[in-house]
């Protein structure tokens, strides 16, 4: 009778699990020079304008704050002091920004810590329309954005701050500025990183020159302009 | 022993998969907590949950060294090398064109497994590039954050298949004593891993 249960020699296995765990490595490590364009054009490719953005549950926002809790909006007793170098310190109360001529724009978001939020539709005031009121006195170089989540500050200059598309925004997409986007008055400059964007604005002091804010107190430029600063 | 069950995974073994999971979810809850915008205005406390977040990962992958250490170190060595070995029947298994009768562990569960480690180290290095990257410009990139984020979808996405193997799926889910108790039914074993040499 022949042997039938004769074993084949078995192949040494391959080490195919190493691989696998060596190029995933490999591969996620060099996605740090590639990933951030490709998923744009992923995005932007399977979504139309709008990208895959919409079904990310955050619509590509990250929430960055720097106090235990977030400011809360109370229309009724909310200003928004003038003061520094102007003419006549003042505060504006909710209603009163709201009567402004009203400004509209789509503008991109670009945060230094690498996200992008494409064509945010933001409605607000012009900055100058609001600082008119208080009347900028001659020697005033810099403006700076006080927030009510303490201790947050930024400031830009005064030549920064006439750039066309800077704002003071209290709605974002069509709603009221919500909580965590800085309700219910945020300072809006494109150009720059999200850091200079200041949320849940309380205070703007004219300045001779611009000071350094909460984060150009630890490191980050001054002047945030987006792909042109902050080793970006 | 009791009779009719035969021993799955050691005790370092166990200790090393239940250290990461619960360091996997404290990592989940603080971070998603970091990065959810309706969870960020509810909880709050921004500062303390990085503090979390950063501290957990740093315990985590050192739990998990210590773990592997000061446990059964041969032991380890040995599981890791069934999990790196593919032979011809995990091939045909992942191909799922005829029967292919596996050994102590599927290939599923070797690719899994091989996943998992690179995930976490990605996660880490992300991780810690992140927080560099805010003290200092020059560990600053733009692609951080989308790696990080990746690696959070991908580590769900096993995650989810993972627990309903081991929790919901009939055939399989009796695994999960093995995982908890550290022995299977011998039967059970005989059937899913008839040539895993026990």
């Amino acid at each position: 009778m022949p042997v039938v249960d004769q074993p084949t020699p078995e192949p040494q296995p391959r080490r195919i699990g190493r691989g696998v765990f060596l190029a995933t490595v490999v591969g996620g490590v060099s996605s740090l020079a590639w990933g951030k364009p490709v998923w744009s054009k992923v995005s932007s490719a399977l979504g139309g304008a709008e990208g895959l953005v919409p079904l990310v549950p955050t619509s590509g926002w990250r929430i960055y704050t720097v106090a235990d809790t977030m400011p809360t909006f109370d229309p009724k007793t909310w200003r928004l002091a003038i003061g520094g170098l102007v003419q006549q310190p003042m505060q504006l109360t909710y209603d009163e920004l709201r009567s402004l001529p009203r400004a509209d724009q789509v503008s991109t978001f670009h945060c230094v810590t690498g996200w992008t939020v494409t064509n945010v539709r933001w409605g607000g005031v012009r900055l100058h329309d609001v600082l008119a009121q208080a009347g900028p006195l001659p020697e005033a170089g810099g403006l700076e954005f006080v927030s009510a989540e303490r201790p947050y500050v930024d400031s830009l200059s005064l030549e920064q701050s006439k750039l066309s598309d800077v704002m003071l925004a209290y709605e974002m997409d069509g709603k009221p500025l919500p909580r965590e986007h800085g309700a219910p008055l945020r300072l809006i400059i494109p150009e720059m990183y999200g850091y200079k964007n200041v949320k849940w604005l309380a205070g703007i002091g004219l300045v001779p020159k611009p000071l350094p804010g909460y984060w150009e107190e630890l490191g980050y430029d001054q002047d945030a302009w987006v792909g042109r600063s902050n080793g970006l | 022993m009791k009779p009719g069950y035969v021993k799955r995974f050691s005790r370092t073994e166990r200790v090393l998969h239940w250290v990461n999971a619960a360091g996997f979810l404290i990592l989940l809850a603080s971070g998603l907590i970091l990065y959810l915008p309706s969870l960020a205005a509810d909880v709050g406390r921004r500062p303390e949950i990085k503090d979390i977040h950063f501290w957990g990962g740093i315990g985590w992958v050192c739990a998990l060294v210590l773990v592997a250490l000061l446990g059964d170190r041969r032991g380890l060595l040995r599981t890791a090398r069934q999990m790196d070995g593919f032979d011809r029947e995990d091939i045909y298994w992942l191909r799922r064109r005829r029967p292919a009768p596996q050994g102590r562990f599927n290939a599923g569960q070797k690719l899994n497994a091989a996943l998992t480690a690179a995930f976490l180290v990605l996660f880490f290095v992300s991780g810690m590039l992140l927080w560099a990257g805010e003290r200092d410009t020059r560990f600053r990139f733009a692609s951080t954050v989308v790696l990080h984020d990746g690696l959070l979808y991908a580590s769900l996405v096993l995650l989810v298949g993972h627990l309903y193997l081991a929790v919901l799926h009939p055939a399989t889910r009796h695994s999960l004593r093995g995982m908890t108790l550290g022995t299977v039914r011998e039967d059970w074993a005989e059937e899913h891993h008839p040539r895993w040499d026990t």
